[in-house]
């Protein structure tokens, strides 16, 4: 099992003091909060892609790269990389490099991205998201696996002996996460190609998620890449943590009133027990975090949110700290225990080295 | 056959005369229909906190999201609102705001509204009418308007006519079958071909 955070990547004001940090100090903040992962004992972080204010994360592979420089054990992700507005050849580029740097330390999860200008900012239409998705996802797909490409498509120029460079750290691309909150036609795309798909989880109720992800087992089996509860499943999900969770409620409730996305909505305790955040002592977090797997059966990561709505780094990084010593140790060995041994792992460049060279034995 | 009417009310008052109009319309509708008809209410003022959130988070919780399976779920809807401003309140439009896309596509529906004086009547036909006629549902002819002092009219006879008109439509439309995007996913092969 894996466990680590995602960033979105937000500036935003801290509603306790009314400051809000400068990009520069966001950027550095959110590569702090990186190196704390690792040292805490946290196996991915993962930052967000976007093109508008007040987001500042609009190059990925260029903050993963540095954070690859200064680590050792993590796992860089993306959530997510646009696979709609990005040219799949620069994808496909970008993070074979990023894996030669972090000596193959990288995967990442595809998303379409939910703002519509940034569509036409990057000459493409919004109501075209699947098709985008999947046409450019499958040009990807090849340039990662075969070293000359000639392409055709509706939305790219064509390729004609193409060779995307540097290839692939050992012949082995990167694993690819397909996100998705509500679109079952990713669900899909995700098990045709036997590639994991992550549920972000944060907004929404559970049986939901259960409809997304029942169908996106069902489908990896269909497609014949083993069984339904094989198939390789990743959470979002929303924690702050103090060691009483009084505190925990008392601190975070003006972030949560204020937070963008859903502050001035339901209240805490609402949305506390209509979605997955969890907002209590180290017990009640590993508690929640159980149910994720009685809900959605064994998966493979498990990735937090815990640097948004303005909180400052300091806080962030007491909730590594939490999380690192409380709550993910007992969390890894419940979680091992309960999984039957055909449930596999995350797929690592380890293990899908190891895997390629079976086959090529 | 028994047919499930959703009958949606945006009264704001507390006994409300908009949702005594609501009421009509379902009983001569379930009337006109042999009695073979079960009707169930959503009283949007119950539901306003609820409505707000979900317009916020993009997911109707609790209550309201079981209001929006009746609405959705239903045979027929009969939808009545209070004219602010010359239009449907805006709580009114905020519910059918959370409805997914194409939840009423082909729905019959019967639309309702009241008003202090008679010369907002109209509102039915410029606001009320071409929001369903957008979320392309199917809405009958007569529009029933209930100013205060209608209630002392001709109204009975409206509301005949116009519930006559909904137990027509229902009774000759065949019963919906919700296409469930998680059962019957495009296969991938289809997608890629650039036919999802």
């Amino acid at each position: 099992m894996q466990f680590g955070i995602f960033t979105v990547g937000d500036v935003t004001t801290d509603p306790t003091t009314g400051r809000t940090p400068t990009e520069a100090e966001r950027i550095k903040a959110m590569v702090a909060i990186a190196l704390k992962a690792e040292e805490v004992g946290l196996d991915v972080f993962a930052t967000g892609e976007h093109h508008n204010p007040p987001f500042v994360p609009s190059s990925p592979t260029t903050m993963l790269g540095y954070v690859a420089a200064r680590t050792e054990r993590l796992i860089l992700s993306t959530s997510t990389t646009l696979i709609t507005t990005n040219d799949p050849v620069k994808i496909a580029e970008d993070f074979a490099m990023l894996q030669h740097l972090a000596d193959g330390r990288v995967d990442l999860m595809l998303g379409r991205g939910n703002t519509g200008p940034v569509y036409p900012w990057f000459g493409q239409d919004i109501r075209q998201g699947i098709p985008l998705a999947v046409e450019n996802y499958a040009l990807l797909h090849r340039l990662w696996r075969e070293d000359v490409v000639d392409w055709q498509g509706r939305f790219r120029t064509p390729l004609q002996g193409f060779t995307s460079t540097p290839r692939p750290l050992d012949g082995v691309p990167p694993f690819v996460w397909h996100g998705s909150i509500r679109s079952p036609e990713i669900a899909e795309q995700a098990a045709y190609y036997g590639d994991g798909f992550f549920a972000n989880n944060i907004f929404w109720p559970a049986d939901h998620f259960q409809r997304l992800i029942g169908l996106y087992r069902e489908r990896y089996e269909h497609y014949g890449h083993g069984k339904a509860d094989q198939a390789i499943v990743g959470l979002g999900g929303q924690v702050f943590l103090r060691r009483n969770s009084q505190d925990a409620v008392r601190e975070f409730r003006p972030y949560f009133d204020n937070a963008p996305v859903y502050g001035h909505g339901p209240s805490l305790e609402e949305f506390t027990s209509q979605t997955p955040l969890t907002v209590g002592s180290p017990q009640q977090v590993i508690d929640r975090t159980l149910r994720f797997r009685e809900d959605f059966g064994d998966y493979q990561r498990q990735l937090f949110l815990i640097d948004h709505a303005g909180l400052p780094l300091k806080t962030v990084l007491e909730q590594l700290d939490l999380l690192g010593e409380e709550v993910i140790p007992v969390l890894r060995k419940e979680y091992d225990a309960l999984r039957p041994a055909h449930v596999p792992q995350a797929p690592t460049h380890a293990s899908l080295l190891a895997a390629r060279q079976e086959v090529r034995a | 056959m028994t047919y499930r009417l959703a009958v949606v009310s945006a009264g704001i008052g507390e006994p409300s005369s908009t949702r005594l109009l609501a009421e009509r319309l379902a009983q001569a509708t379930g009337q006109a229909l042999g009695g073979q008809a079960e009707i169930h209410v959503v009283a949007l003022r119950d539901l306003a906190h609820e409505v707000a959130n979900a317009v916020l988070t993009g997911f109707p919780a609790g209550a309201l999201r079981e209001a929006v399976d009746t609405v959705v779920g239903a045979d027929a809807l009969i939808a009545v609102t209070p004219i602010f401003n010359a239009s449907y309140s805006g709580l009114f439009k905020s519910f059918f705001d959370v409805l997914e896309p194409d939840s009423l596509a082909g729905k019959p529906v019967l639309i309702g509204a009241t008003g202090g004086t008679p010369r907002h009547s109209l509102a039915l036909e410029h606001a009320l009418r071409p929001l369903f006629a957008y979320l392309r549902a199917v809405v009958v002819p007569t529009a029933v308007y209930a100013a205060a002092e209608d209630w002392g009219g001709q109204l009975t006879d409206r509301i005949g006519l116009a519930g006559g008109e909904l137990a027509n439509l229902v009774a000759g439309t065949p019963k919906p079958v919700r296409q469930d995007p998680y059962e019957n996913v495009v296969p991938f092969e289809q997608l890629l071909a650039g036919n999802g």
